[in-house]
């Protein structure tokens, strides 16, 4: 769960992880994490270890996703970076960047391009499969019993009562990220009165999300363009 | 809120949601969970397949399991159809971002830093910001009428200002409040 992918909740350890808290690739653009890194390419010969085959990336993948309740990203940069050393911080911080730019949740991308850059659409696919499978059975199983259970009153209570913090919890991710709103490009204000029209034609109006990327995305694009002009 | 009565999903009506979540995978810029609000528009408000209860259960159940949040999408496909809903969302929703990310990843990280790739993400924060607060005020839809609920919701935004805590905590929390005053 990265900063606006899941970011559902706040970094266990934010000093090991700022991308996530604050988002700075995303917000203020992928300068923010400049200061980091060096015009090398990912995975040049700096990280101290490789992963060996595929499998091993599966099981690494793996591992690390049933430990992430609430957020993958930061657990995935502590055994990457910390336990394995299949990657340096800065090689981390730069995929990361790459994985905020494309549509797909950003931790999902991040597996995607590692795993690629190790052993191409098999390491690839050997990472996505970590990342998702053995998770993906859990809610499986969780689903079944919500299915079952669903018309006993205590669990269709309890339900709601963790529907609130659900809400409660992504309602928050989004408030963190407002202050790094103030560093964007087009201006604190502008990209305010942004998130403002997109919280109206998007929750109230309930405006399709392809015009409102279409529109309301495009236009803000282009202002950026203009005023990043050199 | 009292939810409409549902509607079944039809053997004709796979083919529409699937091309809905292959469109919501390139549409999500910023992660899967900014795609929520338009998943419920689809699912809950236009064609009633589910209830707003069970569209904020399921990603409250997702929630309390290990893993990427994009697991949410599993568990509405789970809703919508057993095993092969489940099979369909998620596909569709992993399919296009999957091949776009293997395609393009050596391009986009060799011109990151120029002034389009730039200009793009700088554009899209701010919709990302509003995405996710929707989200949130959506999957909120079945607690405004219980003030017990309110107070889960606003209580939880607070911790989470002011503390670092475990989302896994206060979705037991949750529980526990809603078992008892839901």
């Amino acid at each position: 769960m990265a900063p606006p992918e899941t970011t559902l909740a706040p970094a266990a350890d934010p000093e090991r992880l700022p991308a996530r808290d604050e988002a700075p690739s995303l917000m203020t653009g992928t300068a923010a994490l400049d200061g980091a890194d060096a015009p090398h390419s990912i995975l040049d010969d700096d990280a101290p270890r490789a992963p060996q085959s595929p499998g091993e990336i599966f099981r690494v993948f793996t591992r690390l996703a049933l430990q992430g309740f609430g957020g993958v990203l930061p657990i995935a940069q502590r055994e990457l970076v910390e336990r394995e050393r299949w990657l340096t911080r800065e090689q981390f911080l730069e995929l990361l960047a790459v994985a905020q730019v494309l549509p797909g949740p950003n931790v999902v991308n991040l597996s995607l391009m590692f795993g690629d850059r190790a052993f191409g659409w098999r390491g690839g696919l050997a990472a996505l499969g970590g990342m998702i499978l053995a998770p993906w059975c859990v809610v499986m199983l969780l689903a079944v019993g919500y299915a079952h259970y669903a018309q006993h009153p205590v669990v269709a209570g309890a339900l709601r009562g963790m529907g609130a913090v659900a809400a409660g919890l992504i309602l928050s991710t989004g408030l963190k990220l407002v202050p790094a709103l103030r560093r964007n490009a087009l201006g604190g204000p502008a990209a305010m009165v942004l998130a403002l029209l997109t919280f109206a034609g998007i929750a109230l109006l309930r405006v399709p999300l392809v015009w409102m990327l279409a529109g309301l995305g495009g236009l803000a694009c282009v202002t950026a363009w203009r005023r990043l002009a050199p | 809120m009292t939810p409409a009565a549902t509607v079944p999903v039809a053997a004709g009506d796979w083919g529409a949601i699937f091309a809905q979540y292959l469109l919501l995978s390139l549409l999500s810029i910023g992660g899967a969970i900014g795609t929520a609000p338009e998943m419920h528009r689809f699912l809950v408000e236009q064609h009633h397949w589910m209830t707003n209860e069970q569209f904020s259960a399921s990603v409250a159940i997702a929630q309390a399991a290990p893993g990427p949040n994009l697991l949410f999408v599993a568990v509405l496909g789970w809703g919508l159809g057993g095993f092969f809903g489940m099979c369909v969302t998620m596909t569709g929703i992993l399919l296009p971002s999957t091949t776009l990310t293997l395609a393009a990843a050596r391009w986009g990280e060799a011109r990151r830093s120029t002034r389009g790739v730039q200009a793009f993400v700088m554009g899209m924060a701010p919709l990302t910001v509003g995405l996710v607060v929707s989200t949130g005020y959506i999957l909120g839809m079945t607690s405004y009428g219980n003030p017990w609920l309110v107070a889960t919701m606003v209580a939880t935004v607070a911790v989470c200002l002011r503390f670092k805590l475990s989302p896994l905590w206060l979705i037991a929390a949750g529980g526990l409040v809603g078992a008892f005053l839901g």
